[in-house]
């Protein structure tokens, strides 16, 4: 399977009906392929609004409905619009349960470094960190590695997006998570063994008695 | 609120202004004001606006034209001209968080001094701020963010000058509308008082300077 789309089927299960889930954009977008069509989550964009469908069909894309990259959206029954305040005040105010973000960096306590590489991209943040600073959850889907470096950290060399950490990372080789304090080994990816994660992760890993397979 | 022709609102914008410009990638933007500051050729502009939006479209016409020397913005990755003449130091950037970009510009139009928001604390944004602490917790003081002019879009505009949105057009615009000394206004539509009903208006007619004819 495509490590994207292991990472993007992981991360869909973690979404409850009833949830306001924030989306970032790459591998994090492709998760709302993967929710079950009988669990009820409002996705948001953060440029105004709740209730974001799929692209619409060939001709029915109107300029006033995109996404947050200038994309044409189309919305679902129950949509509701708003401005930036609002739609910040509800990143940064604990309304969004889970936000999904890629990363460029997560360290051993779960500080996320993903919104600029000094000298060489300085996109500008976006609502990034709001997002990290403010949602209930914030999980980072991101592979777990980049041109064979680990993307695991032991400390992030990169500036950080926030100095709050992330509950979770899903990787195409494992989930990780910081509810210890520090990255804490929970799942291997199918056909990926403990060792196999291990060798590939700058961080030191905890790793508990019983560490299951991805369910995916 | 007046009603004037595209050419005449533009005129009142000098040089090196300071101009809010609502939309977020070129959503909700008021293309005709932006091509006619091109036409018009004002320069060094020092621009607040989400994003550099991408060449030819939005606030993409003026990075295309050279006539921003400042730029306030929250991202400005998917235009390479921002880009370049950022990095080559043709204008000056300062990138600042989208939720902390907006509150600044809310305070700037309610009357208040600044924000207080966890946004930022302990990162790069955090440099040369003041850091306050409220019930045990770090927050950054982030000022208000006003403007000569602000440029808005919107979706119905009637003969008063009340404002409606659509969609997620609506984006900055109403916040914006709030924080300048004076508020331009282009309309998709500009119909009858009445037609927007109470309840429906966004930006009430009193914040609106000026609305840009139609046709």
């Amino acid at each position: 399977m495509d490590p994207q789309i292991i990472i993007a089927r992981r991360v869909a299960k973690e979404l409850r009906s009833g949830d306001l889930v924030n989306l970032g954009i790459g591998i994090p977008t492709l998760v709302a392929n993967y929710v079950p069509t009988d669990l009820k989550v409002f996705f948001q964009s953060e440029n105004g609004l709740i209730g974001t469908g799929p692209i619409p069909e060939q001709g029915l894309a109107h300029p006033t409905l995109t996404d947050a990259g200038g994309r044409p959206i189309s919305a679902l029954p129950g949509a509701s619009t708003f401005d930036s305040a609002m739609s910040f005040g509800l990143i940064r105010g604990g309304h969004v349960d889970v936000t999904v973000l890629g990363g460029l960096q997560v360290d051993a306590h779960g500080h996320l470094a993903n919104w600029m590489i000094p000298g060489k991209m300085v996109p500008g943040m976006g609502g990034a960190m709001d997002l990290v600073s403010g949602a209930k959850r914030v999980i980072v889907a991101m592979q777990h590695a980049a041109k064979g470096k680990s993307k695991i950290v032991a400390k992030c060399s990169l500036p950080l997006t926030s100095v709050r950490p992330v509950h979770l990372v899903v990787t195409d080789m494992a989930v990780i998570g910081f509810a210890a304090g520090s990255a804490t080994l929970l799942e291997t990816a199918p056909g990926v063994t403990i060792g196999e994660v291990m060798a590939a992760t700058e961080a030191d890993l905890l790793v508990g008695d019983h560490v299951p397979e991805m369910m995916i | 609120m007046k009603a004037i022709s595209l050419e005449e609102a533009v005129a009142m914008i000098p040089a090196g202004a300071s101009v809010m410009v609502g939309g977020f990638m070129g959503v909700g933007t008021p293309e005709r004001l932006l091509d006619e500051i091109v036409r018009q050729k004002k320069t060094g502009l020092s621009l607040i606006c989400n994003d550099a939006a991408i060449p030819g479209k939005g606030v993409g016409k003026l990075f295309d034209a050279a006539l921003v020397a400042r730029l306030t913005a929250t991202h400005i990755g998917l235009n390479v001209k921002a880009q370049q003449q950022m990095l080559a130091n043709q204008i000056a950037v300062d990138l600042v968080p989208q939720g902390t970009f907006v509150e600044r510009i809310r305070a700037g139009g309610c009357g208040l001094g600044g924000v207080l928001t966890p946004t930022g604390v302990g990162t790069l944004v955090a440099q040369g701020k003041r850091e306050i602490e409220v019930d045990g917790k770090p927050f950054l003081l982030e000022t208000a963010l006003r403007a000569q002019f602000a440029l808005v879009h919107a979706f119905l505009a009637d003969y008063l000058g009340n404002l409606a949105y659509a969609l997620t057009s609506r984006n900055f615009n109403p916040v914006m509308a709030m924080a300048a000394d004076t508020v331009i206004v282009t309309a998709e539509n500009i119909v009858p008082v009445g037609v927007i009903a109470p309840d429906h208006v966004v930006t009430p007619a009193p914040l609106v300077d000026y609305l840009i004819t139609n046709g």
